[in-house]
């Protein structure tokens, strides 16, 4: 299981890396934006996308977009770990194709309930 | 600053009944078809409304003034006499400052706690599979070479323990103290905070000044059309006051409530 973790923040990067290996993920890379996470998808095998939704560059929904758009990715599952909070945005990212959606400040409790009701479906599929 | 509440409208006042005493007396001299004072009489209407428009024009010049001087004593006090640096650019150090030091404290305290979490890990291993050892003692399933083994794996173990929990405590207090940040950044971002407020107040004094001036001048300036196009794709970032905005979710209870009406 390989998970790409994607905030522009390296704090932040660092507390969800703790996180997924404590859930027992501990093959992960890093990218601070959609620009750089996007050629990292397209060229790692990749199975998982953790992904902030504020970031300079390309944001997390725009990556979210062009990930639903991409042949080969559009079948990846990709959490949003955002402190956007609207209503309207939480809907946008549904549109969007996202399969889960953690608000910041988060819980361990909640990431990892998330994560696992992801990979239920994922293998159920 | 040192405006009055309302600046300029006094003048305003002042214009206003200087014009309707020369209308009447405007009218009255066409009536009586005196033109030539009557020209008097328009002439002395445009200079009552200059000196109005000079007044109103001093006033926001001072007050500019006032501000931008204002501005600079209070960087002086911050960074020292003769410095030049403006006080915006000093709040954006002072932001960025605020940024580095959280960032300082989060890295600090994540790296306790990843030297932390394999020490306990490790004791906790060890723990496991001494118990195992020691029931088997218990149980009388043990031959003596394999308990003097045990003997001396429990002596390590102790000694261990004791070392371990003197690592962990003296991460524990680091963790704490890597949380002064808040005290520092806590006064810096008020600091900050007050400056925006004193800018705000001095940019409405200024516009409302200005307003006054319009209105005597009679500019009429066309309303801009207010962009209210919204930020949505690049995010709006975390929302303050998310319990008492409808359009808001106020935690992942909220976020879960809305996904799961939408089917999830």
């Amino acid at each position: 299981m390989k998970i790409l973790i994607v905030d522009d923040f390296s704090t932040m990067r660092r507390i969800i890396k703790n996180l997924l290996r404590d859930l027992g993920f501990t093959n992960t890379a890093e990218a601070d934006d959609g620009n750089t996470a996007l050629p990292m998808l397209q060229s790692g095998s990749f199975d998982f996308l953790v992904t902030d939704w504020n970031m300079p560059g390309m944001s997390g929904i725009d990556l979210l977009r062009a990930v639903r758009a991409d042949e080969r990715l559009k079948h990846l599952p990709v959490l949003m770990v955002t402190a956007e909070a609207k209503r309207d945005q939480i809907i946008e990212a549904a549109q969007a194709g996202v399969n889960g959606y953690v608000v910041k400040p988060f819980t361990a409790q909640a990431l990892k309930e998330k994560i696992e009701k992801i990979f239920e479906r994922v293998q159920a599929k | 600053m040192a405006l009055s509440k309302d600046p300029g409208q006094a003048t305003a006042q002042e214009f206003e009944l200087s014009l309707k005493e020369h209308a009447q007396q405007l009218v009255e001299l066409l009536e009586k078809g005196q033109f030539g004072e009557a020209i008097l009489v328009i002439h002395s209407i445009n200079q009552a409304r200059d000196r109005g428009l000079y007044y109103e024009v001093g006033q926001l010049t001072r007050a500019l003034h006032n501000s931008i001087v204002n501005f600079q004593i209070d960087t002086s006090q911050v960074l020292g006499e003769g410095s030049e640096v403006s006080k915006i650019s000093d709040a954006s150090d002072r932001l960025d400052y605020v940024v580095k030091l959280t960032d300082k404290a989060a890295n600090r305290t994540m790296d306790l706690v990843e030297s932390s979490a394999p020490i306990v890990s490790e004791l906790g291993q060890e723990a496991y599979a001494l118990r195992a050892e020691w029931e088997r003692l218990q149980r009388r399933e043990m031959a003596a070479g394999e308990f003097r083994d045990l003997y001396k794996r429990i002596g390590e173990f102790l000694e261990k323990t004791e070392q371990s929990s003197a690592t962990v405590s003296a991460h524990l207090n680091d963790i704490l103290i890597a949380q002064d940040y808040q005290d520092l950044t806590g006064q810096v971002i008020k600091r900050v905070t007050t400056l925006v407020h004193d800018v705000e107040e001095s940019l409405v004094n200024l516009v409302r000044m200005a307003g006054q001036v319009d209105r005597i001048a009679g500019i009429d300036h066309a309303k801009s059309s207010q962009d209210t196009k919204k930020t949505s794709d690049r995010g709006e970032g975390p929302q303050i006051h998310a319990d008492t905005r409808e359009d808001v979710v106020s935690g992942q209870d909220e976020v879960d409530d809305l996904l799961s009406s939408l089917g999830f």
